[in-house]
């Protein structure tokens, strides 16, 4: 944690630290603690007085079924997204490790989507699944099935996951890719010996050994989920049709900026700021078990 | 050039004392060496001469000047580090340099001393290197050479041999022995290696547990140990131990009933004593059957060349002891060798408080 | 590998083109409805090859403007995001390199106070706490400006934590020498420590500059001023503004214009890249 000598106690600590302490008071804490503050009030529609209800705001939301439902939809959404970029990824990563020849061009190909913005990304399937002009949705309206996610919630709902599995896609890769390459080879070559063909060494040695990575992917997955992928939504669906795609994070923005129900907002946000805190440990703990610090 | 004096330093982490008032007398010029095994407080000791450990207790002070509160630049010290610290972004020269820089030397002087170490040092091809181009011992050199530049008071050195391999290992030890011969600057020297120890040092500082068991000159300490550490650590192979009771007379160590041998007139005060017999491995001489022999029964041999390492039992006494003896070849296992030792080699030891009687 | 499989090869193969082949197909969309005309661009079914028209969009994004009016410059956009990406990356950097410094090096009353105050902002992001920070920036008058943009995303408990373990693993023997030296701690700081982290800081910068890119909702709300827009939601105001009927060839393009810095300072710097992203994650 600290030096084995460290300088002498003087003002300068403080004015090092100073920055960082003053803009995450004024930008995090501070705003944070307003958003406690504001989720125990309660405002007359006009904005002129406000009310401090303690935590009405809160029984309001829990035993608003909206909420509850914009709750679930948000962890089918996320163990989606999580599911299939995890998948796809190791898979990718697998082979891209077994081959000998290519591995880093195949890791150049794969991994540049990570540089495009949630919001680009949206853009972009927003426009091959274009209900009228998207090249997709011509190609399924050719094989009878008609596209719609404008109308459709389901497919609304599909095409917000796969533009923010194909975003993720990358990360998880390079993060299975660097941890597979961490394996020693002699490791992999001994599995050989002993009779393992590289699927069975896959299952056997090297998933057992990827699992830390994983573990901590699995989390990042959801935090990316839960809050990068705002943009997504927020471009491609606007939470429709009939809030078939409103997540939390994006319910907050809505209820907060458009729907000006202050309370409502900082409510769900410190509900928010809780699971993010809970993940945090739960990451944080990870890491401490695994690094010396 | 500076005498450096250490007066009843303790060191301690909390409620621990990890060294217990440490006394030392360090004369201008001289090349010390504090020896101990690892752990037993000499690097805290260097450390806290250097300024990078806070001092307990007790003052030490360079040139009559108390340094206690001084920052390590102001102490007028230079340090050799067991793993060198060069800058690792800086070529050879700026490693160098940079404490003269730091200090407003003039561009033309900083050259003139860096030019005048590399040339002692013979560095001079590798000044516009990086660290990580270099060999250990040439990164050894330029550690070194980075001290030597600053014309410091002191010179301390934190096992600065510890990272090399043997064969430079006693390369750099004659050059730094050479070294100092030249420059005559009073040098504080750290090591767990009692070899290194005996060869480099004018006066040793032997610690163990935070304790200085004994300080004098490498033929003090190994002709008469004031303790049984002292003994056991300093010397290779290590001294024998042999437990014995003194005769009444204090003419004779009894080791069994059957084994005695005799010991140096000057020990009839302990007459009837339970001691510990010291001999070192060197000191013992193969002879006839005689009244007052050792008969060591040989368990195996070690041949190397110019002698043998012969490693037996006494009868009644299951530990190994060790001899040196020259021009032997062969021996084989269970044959009986007579030993003798001459009685002035012959260390006695309060089993008690291991002090030296 | 260990057996030679040609098969296994082949089929290894296989699967990683077919995997390229996914990833790119968005982008090939992109550049191809980038450079065909606005009537090409109505027509089902839409292209799969690329038009002519790709310097001629190009030039009409940067000379002409996008939007309903025209009056959005791409390259004011372009612009406005280099300096929101460039002011939040490096002043991530520098605050971070100093709080850093200060919690390894120093042992100071508050210094756990403050780790932990960092600390609790390690993943706190800016989504989730979107309102109130909004009212500090306006309440501060910075809305519409470049500090409003990027001050409030400057605070990061990662990059710091990124710093502390790099500070770490630099052998404390290094600091030593340099006090014997002569060197105090902003010396120490500046001639040792930034230099021995160089490529961590880099690494650092190649993370942040797409994470700056790429901000969207905090520029959505702090700016109104069109000259102030950035590329990535200056597409999204285009597609508003256009709802009925898109200009999808314009749209495309700014598309792939907001999306090829990013990219090519991934690709170009990719070790940089990959380093950094391991480690500040990690």
């Amino acid at each position: 944690m600290l030096k084995r000598t460290h300088f002498k106690a003087s003002p300068l600590p403080y004015l090092l630290v100073a920055p960082q302490i003053f803009i995450t008071v004024a930008f995090f804490i501070w705003p944070a603690s307003q958003a406690v503050y504001q989720s125990m009030l309660l405002e007359d529609p006009f904005g002129l007085k406000s009310e401090f209800v303690w935590f009405e705001n809160y029984q309001l939301l829990f035993s608003d079924e909206i909420y509850f439902s914009t709750f679930l939809r948000t962890i089918v959404f996320s163990s989606l997204v999580a599911f299939l970029s995890l998948t796809v990824a190791l898979l990718l990563a697998a082979t891209a490790d077994h081959v000998v020849r290519g591995t880093r061009t195949y890791r150049t190909l794969l991994i540049w989507p990570y540089a495009v913005a949630p919001v680009v990304a949206g853009t972009i399937w927003m426009f091959i699944f274009d209900p009228t002009l998207g090249i997709v949705s011509y190609m399924l309206h050719g094989i009878g099935y008609e596209w719609n996610h404008r109308l459709n919630g389901n497919q609304a709902m599909a095409l917000i996951v796969l533009a923010a599995t194909w975003k993720q896609i990358s990360y998880n890769f390079l993060f299975f890719l660097a941890g597979m390459q961490a394996i020693p080879k002699s490791l992999i070559e001994a599995a050989a010996i002993d009779g393992a063909g590289p699927v069975r060494r896959f299952w056997t040695i090297i998933f057992p050994l990827i699992s830390p990575t994983t573990f901590f992917l699995m989390v990042m997955n959801i935090v990316y989920a839960f809050f990068d992928t705002f943009g997504i939504v927020h471009a491609v669906t606007k939470g429709g049709p009939a809030k078939a795609t409103e997540i939390l994070v994006y319910k907050v923005y809505n209820d907060g900026f458009i729907g000006l129900d202050l309370g409502g907002s900082a409510a769900q946000s410190v509900i928010l700021m809780l699971i993010v805190i809970t993940l945090t440990v739960i990451q944080f703990r990870y890491i401490e078990r695994r690094v010396e610090y | 050039m500076a005498r450096v004096l250490i007066e009843n330093i303790t060191k301690s982490y909390g409620e621990t004392e990890v060294l217990h008032g440490i006394n030392t007398d360090i004369q201008e010029g001289e090349f010390i060496v504090i020896v101990g095994p690892s752990g037993c407080g000499k690097s805290t000791l260097l450390r806290m001469i250097a300024g990078l450990e806070e001092i307990s207790s007790g003052t030490i002070s360079i040139d009559d000047r108390v340094v206690n509160n001084l920052e390590p630049k102001d102490r007028d010290i230079a340090m050799v580090f067991q793993n060198y610290a060069l800058y690792p972004h800086m070529t050879v020269f700026k490693n160098m340099a940079y404490g003269l820089q730091l200090r407003k030397f003039s561009r033309k002087d900083i050259k003139k001393r860096v030019d005048q170490a590399a040339k002692l040092l013979q560095l001079e091809e590798l000044l516009d290197r990086k660290p990580r181009q270099l060999s250990g011992g040439q990164r050894q050199r330029v550690a070194m050479g980075r001290c030597i530049v600053r014309e410091p008071k002191v010179f301390l050195f934190d096992e600065p041999l510890s990272n090399l391999d043997a064969k430079l290992r006693v390369q750099m030890r004659l050059e730094l022995r050479k070294l100092h011969r030249r420059l005559k600057v009073t040098s504080i020297y750290v090591t767990h290696d009692q070899v290194e120890a005996m060869t480099l040092g004018d006066r040793l500082v032997v610690i163990n547990a935070g304790y200085a068991e004994q300080i004098g000159t490498p033929l003090d300490l190994y002709e008469k140990p004031a303790t049984l550490f002292v003994a056991g650590f300093l010397g290779s192979p290590a001294m024998n131990f042999i437990k014995a009771q003194i005769s009444a007379d204090g003419k004779q160590a009894r080791l069994s009933d059957s084994v005695q041998i005799p010991l140096h007139t000057g020990s009839a005060d302990c007459g009837g004593k339970e001691v510990t017999l010291g001999i070192r491995p060197e000191h013992f001489s193969l002879t006839e059957q005689g009244h007052s022999t050792l008969p060591l029964t040989v368990d195996h041999a070690e041949f190397h060349g110019a002698d043998t390492i012969i490693y037996g039992r006494l009868p009644g006494n299951d530990e190994l002891l060790t001899a040196r003896l020259p021009h032997i070849h062969h021996i084989s296992q269970d044959k009986v060798l007579h030993l003798t030792a001459a009685p002035e080699h012959i260390h006695l030891f309060d089993p008690a408080s291991g002090k030296r009687i | 590998m260990i057996e030679n499989r040609p098969l296994a090869t082949w089929f290894s193969h296989a699967i990683l083109i077919l995997g390229v082949a996914v990833v790119a197909f968005p982008i090939w969309i992109t550049f191809v409805g980038a450079s065909h005309d606005a009537i090409r661009m109505t027509q089902v079914p839409l292209p799969l090859l690329p038009g002519d028209q790709f310097f001629i969009n190009l030039k009409a994004a940067f000379v002409d403007g996008v939007g309903n009016a025209k009056e959005q410059s791409v390259g004011i956009m372009m612009f406005n995001s280099l300096i929101m990406a460039m002011m939040i990356a490096v002043g991530k950097i520098i605050i971070s390199l100093l709080s850093a410094f200060a919690i390894v090096y120093f042992r100071f009353p508050l210094r756990m106070v403050f780790f932990w105050m960092i600390f609790v902002t390690l993943m706190l992001p800016v989504e989730v706490r979107i309102l109130p920070t909004f009212e500090v920036v306006a309440n501060l008058g910075m809305l519409n400006n470049y500090w409003g943009l990027t001050v409030p995303l400057i605070a990061s408990a990662t990059a710091t934590f990124m710093f502390r373990q790099v500070f770490l693993t630099v052998p404390d023997e290094l600091l030593e020498a340099a006090r014997i030296d002569g060197a105090g701690p902003m010396r120490f700081f500046k001639d040792i420590l930034l230099p021995v982290s160089r490529t961590n800081i880099a690494a650092l910068f190649v993370i942040l500059f797409i994470y700056g890119w790429n901000q969207y909702l905090w520029p959505l709300l702090i700016t109104t001023d069109k000259s102030m827009y950035t590329i990535v939601m200056g597409i999204k105001q285009m597609l508003e503004a256009a709802e009925e009927a898109p200009e999808w060839h314009l749209i495309m393009m700014t598309t792939l214009l907001a999306m090829i810095p990013p990219v090519l300072v991934v690709i170009g710097m990719q070790k940089l890249f990959i380093k950094g992203l391991t480690e500040t994650e990690k």
